[in-house]
């Protein structure tokens, strides 16, 4: 248990710590030494419990109930000032109405409702626990470098990356605490507390784009909040345990509607459409935030909680409504994805879309549902935060994020190229990791809803239409594109490199993955889990093989042969330039299609939030149905 | 999973996939009204190929079309061998981006172009055979080509909205008009060759051979629906082709955005509804 507490604790005084601490040299070196700490110790996490059942940890909860209710009347006091200061009245009354739901239930809470165990540990916590210490720790030491480029090149930007790291430790800690609390008050305020982080960092260049994406941020997940919050309230006024446990073993008829609640909550802090907005809004904050939201923290708490309660979604028509929502936002975010050609904007368009292949899952909520939706969160969060990370790092060499003047990378910037295609191959091709989780969702999907199956068919499809657009624009070689002489710093190169080798390694080894952290879990609650069959494995087994070995062909082809130009319509050309008419020199310059018309952001935005939005009310009519004692 | 078939098809697809393109260019010429090549002239024309001097734009790209010829020959493999269905689908997505990667390597401006309209293509034929896939799972309990090729469920009769589906946008695969627009054997005016434009001798080679190897895996897929009765389906697989044929000839060439349009609207209407239906029929206990 004291592991456990040293996770939740330690990032809070690393944070601290890097508060306190003007200069950047002292911060970056102690900074370094928290992270290689923390990720230090959830390894050791998984050693100690490599092949224990779920622990529960009964805490003299008193002092520390207290200490969280102060905690948590600050922040509303925070978010209060702040609100008021930047006349944003929305989060104001939301969270006033959250504080009130929960000073109400601490009123009419019954003495001596004390929860038998605060902590715990499961496969799922510990899974999760190795995502966040692994991979949110990379994405701290990557940021160092990071930061001090951003500074370089953003004179106008106030250096106040004291703050900074501040909320990017502490960021860490309430993830921990989010996933170790087996106290639904616990995580409620861990819950809050990401919500908080967020909403610092998103706004954090001052700039008003950033300050209004960071107010909308805080508004839709203090809305996801007040949810929550009338989740606790439901639950102590009928009198039903608070320990997250035993909620998960109660009648699904009788604790549909927290459940209900609850998975609102995590459609909105895992961005799913209609409340998607905020998570576009947050690539306007430096990169390492927007790779440590996507990844590690923030989104992966809202489907955590999702995934958590699935056994109640599952078979409910509630749960089928909200597997829709998912489904709907997958295929629309992918649909997106397309028209873009900001790197950080597809990203984002792609993390919400694969979120709600999650949510989708959850929504589900049989075994197999729930097998892959743990794989999609493993596989996703390494890949992800890759991306952001290489695309943060390369953006800033090219000055631009781009995707159009990622050009010839392979040629500017070779190791960057390769790490980069490794990230996008790692989200969409046979035989990685995301298209292992995708075809566990479609088996998952035929046997209970053959709606869904549609609706990931087509995703699945304009997946694959933005990632290769985006890679063949990194394989293309100019002929005139020159190296970049500009090295990548020692901080950014260790995470990106960690990184690459964590998504090919996890990759390789996924039969394991799944059979030690997933599989268990699975087992535990459902008793039943779905595996890989013998002979797919075989297949898979075959295929990465095939694509290990085949770069060594590349020892043939490098051989120098007779070159060629390109043909340009039998025109007269030189390097990157050809004769055009009227004896008018042009340049050669490619641009993809980006089909505007048929995938535009607008359009589709507007269509998914009204899909979204009937099928949440839809959700909520069909529990209150329930309770009516209408059948469902 | 049975190999032996697999290697079987290693071996001899390519001779049926140069005899199916033979016959069809001897189809079509009749067709028009000419006298047609001989039908062994596509391996004429890959082994002449093959004697060619082999130059590049940039050296990286011949990798990526070994990439693709070796993946859809592991595609077919896997497929014959009586694997995964979703996962033979996944790995001939896989060689397929091999080649439109290749087309953009060499970054030119026609190449380029039937890169993008390839992967629009790609984009278009994904879903019907993940739900054609999907479909057969319901109607035979199993992803594995084995059981449902051994199915005695005619699959013909319970999936006819998604065969129907299957064969309009079959026509993008085999590369026919109305959907050849990356190749393209009929629009050289705007697009010269399309993906292939900067691919020369035995490269060249090699794509012709990685068409032949797909093609019949394809005409495999179709088999699969006639998959209870082995005699009806060769007779079936071999109508399709010269299904494929005639529409080839009678057909205008799509823009681009109403391929992508026409093929989602026949996959959704006839594949959805006819998922629909065989899910409740399904479910119903009646099957």
């Amino acid at each position: 248990m004291n592991l456990l507490i040293f996770l939740i604790l330690f990032p809070m005084l690393a944070a601290l710590l890097m508060l306190a601490i003007p200069r950047d040299r002292i911060r970056r070196a102690l900074g370094y030494a928290a992270a290689v700490l923390i990720l230090a110790a959830s390894l050791y996490l998984l050693y100690e419990n490599f092949s224990s059942q779920a622990v529960y940890y009964g805490t003299g909860s008193g002092l520390a109930d207290e200490a969280m209710l102060i905690a948590e009347a600050l922040i509303a006091l925070f978010i209060v000032c702040v609100s008021l200061k930047s006349r944003k009245y929305y989060p104001l009354i939301l969270v006033v109405l959250q504080s009130a739901a929960i000073f109400y239930f601490k009123l009419t809470e019954p003495p001596g409702a004390e929860i038998a165990a605060g902590l715990f540990l499961d496969r799922l916590s510990l899974t999760m626990a190795l995502i966040i210490g692994v991979i949110g720790s990379l994405i701290c030491i990557h940021a160092f470098g990071y930061m001090r480029d951003f500074h370089r090149h953003n004179k106008d930007v106030r250096d106040r990356r004291s703050v900074f790291f501040f909320f990017m430790y502490a960021f860490l800690g309430a993830m921990f605490g989010l996933v170790f609390s087996n106290s639904i008050l616990w995580i409620f305020f861990f819950w809050d507390l990401t919500t908080i982080c967020s909403f610092v960092l998103i706004g954090y260049t001052g700039t008003g784009e950033a300050v209004n994406n960071a107010f909308r941020a805080l508004t839709l997940n203090l809305l996801g909040g007040l949810a929550f919050a009338l989740a606790i309230v439901y639950l102590g006024a009928t009198g039903s345990p608070l320990a997250l446990d035993r909620i998960l073993l109660m009648d699904k008829a009788f604790v549909l509607l927290p459940a209900v609640l609850i998975g609102f909550a995590g459609l909105t802090k895992s961005a799913q459409m209609p409340f998607s907005s905020w998570l576009v809004g947050a690539m306007v904050a430096p990169t390492p935030v927007s790779a440590l939201l996507h990844s590690s923290t923030m989104v992966k708490a809202g489907v955590y909680m999702l995934v958590r309660f699935a056994p109640l979604f599952e078979g409910t028509t509630p749960g089928f409504m909200l597997s829709l929502v998912g489904g709907f936002t997958f295929l629309l975010a992918s649909g997106i994805a397309i028209s873009q050609s900001n790197a950080k904007k597809v990203l984002a368009y792609s993390t919400i879309a694969n979120l709600g292949l999650i949510t989708a899952c959850a929504g589900v909520g049989t075994y197999q549902a729930v097998w892959a939706a743990i794989l999609l969160m493993i596989f996703h969060a390494t890949s992800k935060a890759l991306m952001f990370l290489s695309v943060g790092t390369a953006g800033h060499k090219l000055r631009s994020l781009d995707i159009e003047d990622m050009e010839s990378l392979i040629t500017r910037m070779p190791g960057m190229a390769f790490m980069m295609s490794v990230g996008i191959a790692g989200m969409f091709l046979a035989p990685f990791g995301m298209l292992i989780s995708k075809w566990a969702t479609l088996e998952a999907f035929i046997g209970s809803n053959p709606a869904l199956v549609c609706l990931v068919v087509f995703g699945s499809g304009m997946t694959v239409f933005f990632w290769t657009k985006w890679l063949g624009k990194i394989v293309a070689v100019s002929r005139t594109s020159k190296a970049i002489a500009e090295k990548v710093n020692r901080d950014e190169f260790l995470a990106l490199a960690v990184l690459t080798a964590l998504t090919i390694g996890i990759c390789l080894f996924f039969p394991l993955v799944s059979h030690y952290f997933v599989e268990p879990f699975v087992l535990e609650v459902y008793g039943a889990t779905a595996q890989l069959g013998q002979d797919n494995l075989t297949i898979m087994i075959l295929m990465f093989a095939t694509a290990m070995v085949l770069p060594f062909s590349m020892l043939h082809f490098r051989r120098e042969r007779k070159r060629l130009p390109v043909y340009m319509g039998a025109r007269p050309s030189t390097g990157n330039r050809f004769a055009g008419t009227a004896g008018v020199e042009r340049e050669l310059s490619l641009g993809s299609y980006y089909l505007e018309r048929m995938f535009g952001e607008a359009k589709l935005m507007r269509i998914g939030m009204m899909i979204c939005a009937a099928l949440i009310a839809a959700m909520f009519l069909l529990t209150g149905l329930n309770y009516a004692g209408v059948p469902i | 999973m049975n190999l032996l078939y697999g290697l079987v098809y290693i071996i001899l697809a390519p001779v049926i996939g140069g005899i199916a393109i033979g016959l069809d260019r001897k189809v079509t010429a009749r067709m028009q009204g000419r006298v047609g090549p001989p039908v062994l002239q596509p391996f004429y024309d890959v082994l002449k190929l093959f004697e060619k001097e082999s130059a590049v734009v940039t050296r990286s790209q011949n990798f990526f079309v070994f990439a693709y010829l070796i993946f859809m020959a592991l595609t077919g493999f896997l497929f014959f061998s009586g694997g995964d269905l979703l996962l033979v689908i996944f790995a001939m997505t896989l060689s397929e981006i091999f080649l439109v990667l290749g087309a953009y390597s060499v970054n030119s401006p026609y190449s380029f172009i039937g890169a993008e309209r390839e992967l629009v293509q790609i984009m278009a034929f994904e879903p019907v055979i993940l739900l054609s896939a999907a479909g057969m799972y319901l109607a035979t309990g199993s992803f594995y080509v084995g059981s449902i090729a051994r199915s005695s469920n005619p699959l013909i009769l319970l999936l006819p909205g998604l065969f129907i589906a299957l064969l309009c946008v079959l026509t993008l695969k085999l590369r026919k008009s109305p959907f050849d627009l990356s190749t393209s054997h009929h629009a050289h005016q705007e697009l010269v060759k399309g993906v292939t434009t900067e691919f020369s001798g035995s490269t060249l080679g090699s794509i012709e051979i990685a068409h032949w190897y797909e093609t019949v895996m394809l005409l495999g897929f179709v088999y699969l629906f006639f998959g209870f009765s082995p005699l009806l389906a060769v007779a079936a697989v071999m109508l399709t082709y010269l299904l494929e044929i005639f529409i080839d000839n009678t057909f205008p060439r799509f823009k681009l955005d109403l391929a992508l349009k026409s093929s989602w609207a026949v996959t959704l209407i006839l594949g959805m509804a006819n998922m629909l239906v065989l899910w409740f029929y399904v479910k119903g206990g009646l099957l």
